[in-house]
């Protein structure tokens, strides 16, 4: 079953044109990394899936609903699209908990007690259930961006968006994060992941998209992509990471 | 002495109508500067327009003159009656309210962009965020500039005395008046202005250190 349906999307600022024609499918349970240099528009592709972007052409259907329609229910189709963020992003003047439970209770109406019941199961999920009364600002990086996924999490979301989730943290960090993640993909989520970690591309990932100057210029599972690119700039792109 | 101790129950009238008319000048200020800071970063060009308009109107023209035009001229309608306190609390809030809205339209915009992605990426609404995500952050930095302009209203109430409310300043001309103990009488009326700024910035720090920024 297709759960995000990307056709002809195109995204410009001004006279900037960062998605010139995005096409692609992701199913349901899809694990679909996302690659590519600097500028290349990753970012803007991701932020266009839950209309963070106003989107310039094109269209984009989130489990069946399009989301380019005027009369889309935007707050309600983001309610199933959860998004981490580079920076975090936490509110710093709410505590642990009461980051999780914000979004549940005044979007989705649900119980303090139920949402209070399931946060605490998402903090032992991500090995942070003595961390529920912190403050943001006391967290290490990883413990922070482990907070942001509980958050997106608590809303049962279809879908899980990534940003870059490891690039502000330190290295050793990383593999706390990475582990929820995988975790995450193990359990069925659907995920779509902007990132530089090829290890979990490689390692998670059904499907790998390497973006250039907001176009797909390569798409493949993860071994063969990154053993055996067959576009040029894939290759170049490569040699330069990896 | 038996000057000062003779006038402080007259002193302590106008202490009372200074503060009865700060207050309600300050909240209803505080409310007409949300507002107007609200109309000023909507979408709807209508409310962005009036919201301009009255920013630089009130800010573009002296207080005394506003004070003049709500009481003098709008009275000068058969179907406007305003008694002089109505008057001098609408202008000290109106005038507060332009400074408000600028001070809260800088906190909310100075605010990161990521917060407000962060919480429409999870479904709040436009005004939930702004409920619950970025006024409650905004308003704890924008603190200690509420009180700066809360001082300098407290201020311009003083300025009321010239429609003949019976403020702290105008009691001391009445003192004045009768005694002919100038300096006395403003040195007395001036330290008392300065005793409720000063408790007005012990307030200010208290609110600082509850709400602190964490
Ligand atoms: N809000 C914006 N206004 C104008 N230009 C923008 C905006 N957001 C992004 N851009 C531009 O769009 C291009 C693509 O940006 P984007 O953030 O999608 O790149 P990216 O692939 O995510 O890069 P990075 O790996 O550095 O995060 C860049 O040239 C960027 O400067
Ligand atoms: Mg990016």
């Amino acid at each position: 079953m297709t759960m995000i349906e990307v056709k002809n999307l195109k995204k410009s600022f001004g006279q900037l044109e960062v998605l010139k024609d995005i096409s692609v499918d992701i199913k349901e349970s899809e694990v679909v990394c996302v690659i590519g240099a600097s500028g290349s528009g990753k970012s803007t592709f991701l932020r266009c899936l839950n209309r963070l972007e106003d989107i310039t052409g094109g269209r984009v259907s989130i489990d069946g609903d399009d989301i380019t329609e005027k009369k889309a229910d935007i707050n309600k189709i983001r309610q199933e699209v959860g998004m981490v963020f580079q920076q975090f992003n936490l509110f710093p003047h709410k505590t642990v908990m009461e980051n999780i439970i914000l979004a549940p209770m005044k979007a989705r109406g649900t119980s303090k007690e139920a949402a209070v019941k399931k946060a605490q199961e998402l903090l032992a999920k991500v090995g942070l259930n003595d961390k529920a009364d912190s403050y943001p600002n006391s967290l290490s990086g990883g413990q922070k961006q482990r907070v942001a996924i509980a958050r997106a999490l608590a809303m049962n979301p279809k879908i899980m968006l990534f940003d870059e989730p490891t690039s502000a943290l330190d290295p050793e960090m990383v593999g706390d994060v990475l582990e929820v993640m995988k975790q995450l993909a193990d359990e069925g989520m659907t995920m779509v992941v902007v990132t530089h970690e090829m290890g979990f591309a490689r390692e998670v990932s059904d499907r790998v998209l390497f973006i250039d100057e907001g176009l797909i210029v390569e798409e493949n599972e993860p071994n063969e992509l990154f053993s055996n690119p067959r576009h040029e700039r894939t290759q170049s792109f490569l040699s330069k990471i990896l | 002495m038996e000057v000062i101790i003779d006038a402080l129950p007259y002193l302590w009238e106008g202490i009372q109508v200074t503060a009865y008319v700060f207050v309600i000048a300050i909240i209803l200020g505080f409310i007409i500067g949300l507002i107007m800071a609200l109309f000023r970063l909507s979408p709807l060009w209508i409310l962005n327009w009036i919201a301009k308009v009255f920013i630089d109107a009130i800010r573009g023209t002296p207080i005394l003159v506003q004070l003049f035009f709500f009481y003098f001229g709008l009275n000068s309608f058969d179907f406007i009656s305003l008694d002089r306190t109505t008057a001098g609390i609408i202008t000290v809030a109106i005038n507060a309210g332009a400074y408000f809205a600028e001070i809260i339209r800088a906190g909310i915009q100075s605010m990161d962009k990521g917060q407000t992605e962060a919480a429409r990426s999870l479904g709040l609404t436009g005004t939930q965020n702004m409920r619950y995500i970025i006024l409650p952050q905004a308003f704890r930095r924008m603190l200690p500039t509420f009180t700066n302009q809360a001082i300098i209203s407290l201020k311009d109430t003083s300025l009321l005395s010239v429609i003949g409310i019976a403020d702290l300043t105008q009691q001391g001309q009445v003192v004045i008046a009768a005694t002919f103990k100038a300096f006395e009488i403003w040195l007395v009326v001036g330290v008392m202005y300065f005793i409720m700024i000063y408790l007005l910035s012990l307030l200010s720090s208290y609110l600082e250190r509850r709400f602190e920024l964490r």
